[in-house]
């Protein structure tokens, strides 16, 4: 063997280990996943079935669609506005809301959620502040239900829809709009018809990052939903722990995975998961 | 910025997101050091019992314990593998490892509830339910991704013909990674085992199934407390959560701007 290939050999056993626990626990037991989603409780495609004769499985992915669509177009409204600002501010302003966007980004979930309950529960602060200044005269039903869920959900996604708007954002020149206005445009179709437009592939890649997300979220929808709203991640739980369908939950799980999977590569041109993890977190 | 200023409005929304993300996360500080026995803002007076019973509960420190062993090793585990991985990757031509490179980011994308149920499957038939070993091997490598992303972005701004240079004098592949590659490329290693401690010292969806008595993580208790009863000791693990992630983004950030300057 030429010196060049062993060098090579040199570089892929370099990848060897990383791979084979990829491969070992991690791709084998997704792999487990799908086979069981096809032989149980019997060989073939009965599980799959269920997509479109059982009201319960496609009230579930109605309820997740749902969710994740209302709980998108939040984040990336509130994300947008956010990183705009951001990326108009000096280089020190912006380090400070850059740390602002990071910080909750890395806060543990559970955290998080805990004080959301904290927060918004029947004698939580806000009810307890609101009753106190005379402003209800009975407690909101503001945390275990829809409500609740997509406050939690947002707070969660804001930092990941505005990591990708604000890098696109960053990449075009501010002197655009500056010069769009110096020929008269308002201000407000200064924005509209130049800087907008630029910033769509951000506003694309965050939108399908945060969308995909939302989908398979577990912690905070069951502890802010309080049991009622469904969304697939707990549905599956449900079927595994308590009702011992493997293969249905199984099945929602494939289900899952697929529609990520195929969302992702649809959009594999604009959304680049390794710069917003190198650059952003 | 040439002429153009972000309006009122923009200002306004971007003021109450901000607000909005960090204000929940920063009540919980008061409501630890509550002087009431359930979750309030204190009364009378600021006290530190809730924090004093929480460091004093044997099922409080054993979890915190039990967790910062799982997070060191399988930290541990995802950096060596995950740093030797980017670098290969690196080195070899980057179609040939495209798919080595897609396969890693799986563990990020794919939700975790579905892994968490197939490794039940999984590591019921080898035996690791429940065991240190299976959850550091289940942390590890849903870890790995991050350090792979950290250590690829360092390598990014290496410059190959230095290794080449080292080879071409006649170092080995290992003294070559030693001496010349890794003390480049330090700070996205550290970046990428801060972002695998953080991973595995928050997770909480695998550790639900493959975990039931003997490995019992911090998650876990928080997880449990908020479904069972809620009371201000968790809010003082959760004072106590946030201030180590914080502590440990701003290491990051400072050894990024070291590594910048």
């Amino acid at each position: 063997m030429n010196p060049r290939g062993r060098a090579a050999l040199g570089w892929w056993a370099l990848i060897l280990p990383a791979f084979l626990l990829l491969t070992a626990f991690y791709l084998a037991p997704i792999v487990q996943v799908l086979a069981i989603s096809v032989t149980e409780p019997r060989p073939g495609f009965g599980n799959y079935e269920r997509l479109f004769t059982s009201e319960s499985v496609q009230r579930v992915i109605l309820t997740t669609l749902r969710i994740g669509v209302v709980t998108t177009a939040i984040a990336l409204l509130l994300g947008y506005a956010l990183a705009f600002r951001v990326a108009m501010a000096g280089p020190r302003a912006q380090r400070w809301w850059l740390l602002a966007v990071l910080v909750p980004l890395w806060i543990s979930v559970l955290v998080r959620a805990f004080a959301w309950v904290t927060l918004l529960r029947r004698q939580g602060l806000v009810n307890e502040g609101l009753l106190a200044i005379g402003a209800i005269s009975e407690p909101l039903p503001l945390v275990w239900n829809e409500f609740g869920i997509i406050v939690g959900m947002v707070h969660y996604m804001v930092p990941y829809a505005v990591l990708p708007m604000l890098s696109a954002m960053r990449e075009i020149d501010p002197r655009v709009l500056a010069a769009a206005r110096g020929l008269g445009a308002s201000r407000a179709s200064a924005f509209l018809r130049v800087f907008l437009p630029l910033s769509m592939p951000g506003v694309i890649a965050a939108g399908v990052l945060v969308f995909i997300f939302s989908l398979g979220f577990y912690i905070t929808p069951a502890l802010l939903g309080g049991g009622k709203t469904l969304m697939a991640a707990e549905w599956i739980k449900l079927q595994i722990l308590d009702l011992i369908r493997w293969g249905l939950g199984a099945m929602m799980a494939t289900v899952l995975v697929v529609a990520i999977l195929v969302t992702l590569a649809v959009f594999s041109r604009l959304v680049n998961l390794r710069r917003l993890f190198g650059s952003g977190g | 910025m040439g002429g153009y200023r972000p309006g009122w409005l923009n200002g306004a929304v971007a003021w109450i997101t901000v607000i909005y993300l960090i204000l929940p996360i920063t009540i919980i500080l008061p409501v630890s050091l509550t002087d009431q026995r359930f979750l309030s803002l204190p009364y009378h007076e600021l006290s530190a019992q809730h924090y004093v019973r929480l460091l004093t509960t044997p099922a409080w420190t054993n979890a915190i314990l039990q967790s910062a062993w799982i997070a060191t090793a399988s930290t541990l585990l995802a950096v060596v593998l995950g740093t030797l991985c980017a670098i290969g990757c690196w080195r070899l031509s980057r179609r040939s490892t495209d798919l080595v490179r897609a396969l890693m980011l799986l563990p990020i994308i794919i939700p975790s509830i579905a892994y968490a149920i197939g490794l039940y499957r999984y590591f019921a038939g080898l035996g690791l339910l429940d065991s240190f070993l299976g959850v550091v091997l289940a942390h590890g490598v849903t870890g790995m991704p991050y350090v792979v992303i950290t250590v690829s972005t360092a390598l990014a701004a290496f410059d190959p013909r230095l290794e080449s240079a080292a080879r071409g004098m006649g170092a080995s592949l290992l003294q070559t990674l030693r001496w010349v590659i890794l003390p480049r490329i330090m700070p996205g290693v550290v970046s990428g085992a801060i972002f695998a401690f953080i991973h595995s010292w928050d997770e909480l969806v695998v550790v639900l199934f493959i975990a039931s008595r003997r490995v019992f993580t911090l998650p876990r208790k928080i997880w449990d407390g908020i479904n069972e009863n809620l009371d201000p000791a968790m809010a003082a693990v959760a004072v106590l959560l946030v201030g180590m992630t914080v502590l440990l983004l701003l290491l990051d950030l400072t050894l990024r701007r070291r590594r910048e300057d």
